[in-house]
């Protein structure tokens, strides 16, 4: 048994240590908002939080993320209201939205640690998420908009 | 009804309008079903046909026939409807239709989503639901008060009399049910629209930011299991022999199964799923595809090019016009196979029981994936009941003509009879072939004395994707496939003397449309071209488009746009420089500039792309603004990085490490500008893509002379 704590929740997962904590999200605890796109770190659409940083769920084994503080897309804010996700619906960024828990967890954790990224900072945390629709131009443009949001 | 098709070769008006409106909705969750002038065959297809459902507290379900895959159906089409219903908007809520007749496409006689047609082939029918609908609405109001529904109107959400009285649309919905449809209602006048024609947020927006859009992938009924396939190494191949013994072994791990697609490991979450697949002892039977390599295609299709090909247009006399022409260019072009790469894998989740067999799947073609299920599992189709999920991504891939992926899922249940999800790896998806085929093409021009362009020759060379499926009777022609020769047989461009055949060679690699099919790969090549010729008689690649288009507003108007907009002629930044390009496709019109710099070493940026469009009359702004930028990113990632190739018949690429994508970096900023047109409207998801390969390539032309003829251009040239 390994305990998790994924968005303020424990819970005690029977799980194989290496699976990736990616898996245990969607299939053990059914929090189906993280995706896998590539398994191997190269698309981001797992990008969930482990104690405040943006990680790849999908590279990570779920005995390495045992004590951690895990954020998922569905645990980032009561209602979807987090500055980001506004500024995302605002600017109506996502198309198919496959990719957008990704982006959106990793912009969160950029505005976090960078609450006035430019757009250098932005390509910088970004461009390890892939989007298959091309939304990139309205993930910026977001993401300068969540950024003026939380500064008030 | 008949201009809805501007295609130009009309295809698929065989199937005939003729049958006129198809309209049938209830208006309350009870009340009945009510259909006129219904061209629906009678018999087999009985499921009860909704587009709109009122409900006693005001809620409008609008049951919407077409894929969500990014291209924001779920929002232009319920715009449709709401022009004319005069509901209150934010009552409105999105539903996935079932499978049913009266929700085909009328041109493809299929329920699918595709070629760029959805409010194309919805425009007129949505709306007269809307209208309908409101009508029989102002009629229940009217019954209620005993007055004339002459003095009554309808209006957000509520119908009012003259008096003041008012009813909600909610309190009527069950009366309303009742009344007679309508037999022929007046839609309004376009100056009177005041939803179409706006800007308007995404109505799926807020479930694709907190995690809830439930795309296939998230499918999960009680009990239900995962299954991953391992698949022959080679196109074609099949399994020898298994021992699952060791796979079996695996914790988590129920069955292993054979199928006709491979071999499937049945477990209770997908991580155990592969470990079992992990540990397959299978023997393969390699099949006949074991020497397909791209060097091998690539010389075998210079040698077909050699040889005249199926004629697909022949105007004026390209041979003599040649022979007497005073300067004559050739060259050759070639373009990979492509893989769509939805940023979703592919996958199915599939409940079998006896006598009913339900479906929930992210898919573009409802009625072939259906009927193809069906066929597999032994059921009659109405007996299966497909539930549209989200698309995470489509490009065409996941209304694959030979339904692969629904096909193999039903394989497994049949097999095991348990609810069941397929979920194929990126590396599944990646090297599990259905790719945009390679494709070669030979061009000849012959150019006057005067410098003009007076004959014209392509030959092309490439795979028929249309070859064995249900379009095959309608698009494949005397030998030509349509659309392979899309933007090629029907090219624009005014020149007296123009020959166009085509190789369509079998080759053992699945292939299927990608994101504006044909337009893909023949966009980039004429563009180009055309370009080598304006450079070659020394004009201005802009001006010599127009030039060859006087008499073609529509596509005179996007080329203007286009470079007025980038400041085309004016000064840039050192290293940087400006290409044009110009295609028509589905309808629409697309000019882009594309503005380059290549670094002294050769790297290649992509600064900005101005975008003009012309789809015809625009419906939701926001989504033709959305569909062009993400059309010139996904264009600009394969026409930079993509190519899928083999090697002694294996696929080299499985994931995005070997396959590099678009990403942040690289996006340049994109301008749209649209132009104002009272035309009917043009498809939206694909026009987009076919001009940014050729901008792109024609403006490194203009920065370093070197002519790109074969994708993709790499970041460094
Ligand atoms: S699924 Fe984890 S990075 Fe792609
Ligand atoms: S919105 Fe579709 S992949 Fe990003």
């Amino acid at each position: 048994m390994i305990s998790l704590k994924v968005n303020g929740k424990m819970y005690e997962v029977d799980a194989l240590p290496d699976t990736p904590l990616l898996w245990v999200l969607r299939d053990d605890l059914g929090l189906m908002g993280t995706k896998y796109g590539c398994g191997i770190g190269r698309c981001g659409s797992c990008t969930v939080h482990m104690d405040g940083q943006a990680v790849r769920s999908c590279a990570i084994p779920v005995a390495s993320a045992a004590g951690k503080d895990i954020v998922t897309i569905e645990g980032l804010s009561a209602g979807g209201l987090h500055p980001v996700q506004k500024a995302w619906v605002e600017e109506d960024v996502p198309q198919c939205g496959y990719c957008q828990s990704g982006q959106i967890m990793a912009a969160a954790a950029l505005l976090a640690a960078n609450p006035r990224p430019d757009d250098a900072d932005i390509d910088r945390a970004m461009s390890g998420i892939i989007c298959r629709c091309g939304t990139y131009q309205r993930i910026r443009r977001a993401i300068h908009r969540a950024a003026a949001m939380r500064q008030g | 009804m008949k201009n809805i098709v501007n295609v130009r070769r009309n295809r698929f008006l065989e199937t005939s309008l003729a049958g006129g409106l198809i309209l049938a909705f209830s208006l309350s969750q009870t009340g009945p079903s009510q259909r006129f002038g219904s061209s629906i065959p009678s018999g087999s297809e009985s499921t009860p046909a909704d587009f709109l459902r009122i409900g006693p507290d005001g809620t409008v379900t609008m049951i919407i026939n077409k894929s969500e895959m990014g291209q924001g159906v779920y929002t232009s089409l319920p715009m449709l409807i709401a022009e004319e219903l005069e509901c209150d908007w934010k009552q409105i809520r999105v539903e996935p239709a079932p499978v049913a007749a009266v929700y085909n496409n009328p041109l493809t006689g299929m329920q699918m989503t595709g070629g760029s047609m959805s409010v194309r082939t919805e425009w007129e029918r949505l709306r007269t639901v809307g209208a309908a609908a409101r009508e029989m609405l102002l009629e229940a109001a009217a019954d209620i008060w005993g007055v004339p529904k002459a003095r009554c109107h309808a209006d957000n959400g509520m119908v009012f009399h003259d008096s003041g009285r008012k009813l909600s649309y909610g309190e009527l919905a069950e009366k309303a049910a009742g009344m007679p449809v309508p037999l022929k209602v007046p839609l309004k006048d376009p100056s009177a629209f005041t939803i179409i024609g706006k800007p308007v947020a995404r109505l799926d927006a807020k479930t694709k930011v907190d995690g809830t859009a439930v795309f296939g992938l998230d499918v999960k009924t009680p009990g239900m299991l995962t299954a991953v396939i391992e698949r022959p190494p080679f196109f074609g191949g099949t399994v020898k022999s298994l021992d699952a013994a060791r796979a079996l072994a695996v914790p988590g791990v129920a069955e292993v199964v054979k199928t006709d697609s491979g071999v499937a490991v049945i477990a209770e979450g997908f991580w155990a799923a592969m470990k079992g697949r992990d540990v397959l002892d299978i023997a393969w039977d390699e099949g006949p595809h074991t020497e397909i390599s791209t060097n091998t295609i690539r010389q075998h299709y210079a040698t077909l090019a050699q040889n005249a090909g199926k004629v697909a247009r022949d105007k004026g006399n390209f041979g003599t016009a040649l022979v007497s022409a005073a300067h004559r260019l050739t060259a050759s072009y070639e373009v990979p196979y492509l893989a769509h790469a939805n940023m979703e894998p592919l996958n199915c989740a599939i409940d079998l029981k006896d006598d009913r067999c339900d479906i929930w799947v992210g898919t573009q073609a409802q009625t072939l994936h259906r009927a193809a299920a069906a066929a597999v599992v032994g059921l009659r189709p109405e007996q299966v009941f497909l539930h549209t999920t989200y698309l995470g991504g489509g490009f065409g891939r996941r209304g694959n003509p030979h339904s692969d992926f629904v096909v193999m899922a039903a394989e497994v249940a049949r097999a095991i009879k348990k609810p069941v999800k397929v979920v194929w790896t990126r590396e599944d998806d990646m090297s599990g072939g259905y790719y945009r085929p390679f494709w070669y093409s030979r061009f000849s021009a012959g150019i006057d004395k005067s410098g003009d362009l007076t004959a014209w020759h392509q030959r092309l060379v490439g795979q028929s994707i249309m070859t064995g499926t249900a379009y095959a009777r309608r698009l494949i022609k005397d030998g030509v496939d349509a659309t392979s020769v899309d933007g090629a047989a029907d090219i624009a461009y005014e020149i007296p003397n123009l020959l166009v055949d085509l190789h369509s060679p079998v080759v053992g690699v699945p292939v299927q449309w990608w994101r504006s099919v044909g337009h893909s790969q023949n966009g980039f090549m004429i563009e180009s071209f055309m370009d080598e010729i304006a450079h070659a008689t020394r004009r201005d690649p802009y001006q010599f488009r127009r030039a060859l288009l006087k008499d073609h507003p529509r596509h005179l108007g996007v080329l203007d746009l286009a470079a007025q907009k980038a400041g085309w002629g004016s000064p840039l930044p050192s290293g940087r420089a400006r290409g044009i390009a110009m295609c028509e496709s589905y309808g629409s019109f697309v000019s882009e500039v594309a503005e380059v710099s290549v670094s002294p070493d050769g790297k290649v940026m992509v600064h900005r792309v101005v975008c003009a469009v012309d789809c015809g009359r625009t419906v939701n702004p926001s989504t033709i603004n959305a569909q062009m930028e993400g059309s010139i990113a996904f264009g600009l990632s394969a026409a930079l990085h993509e190519a899928i190739t083999l090697e002694d018949g294996r696929v080299r690429q499985s994931n995005f490490d070997t396959y590099p994508v678009l990403r942040m970096d690289e996006m340049p900023l994109i301008e749209v500008y649209i132009v104002e047109s009272k035309e009917d409207p043009g498809g939206v998801g694909e026009p987009g893509v076919p001009p940014i390969a050729p901008a792109v390539a024609n403006a490194i032309f203009s920065a370093t002379g070197r002519r790109i003829r074969r994708l993709p251009i790499g970041t460094v040239v």
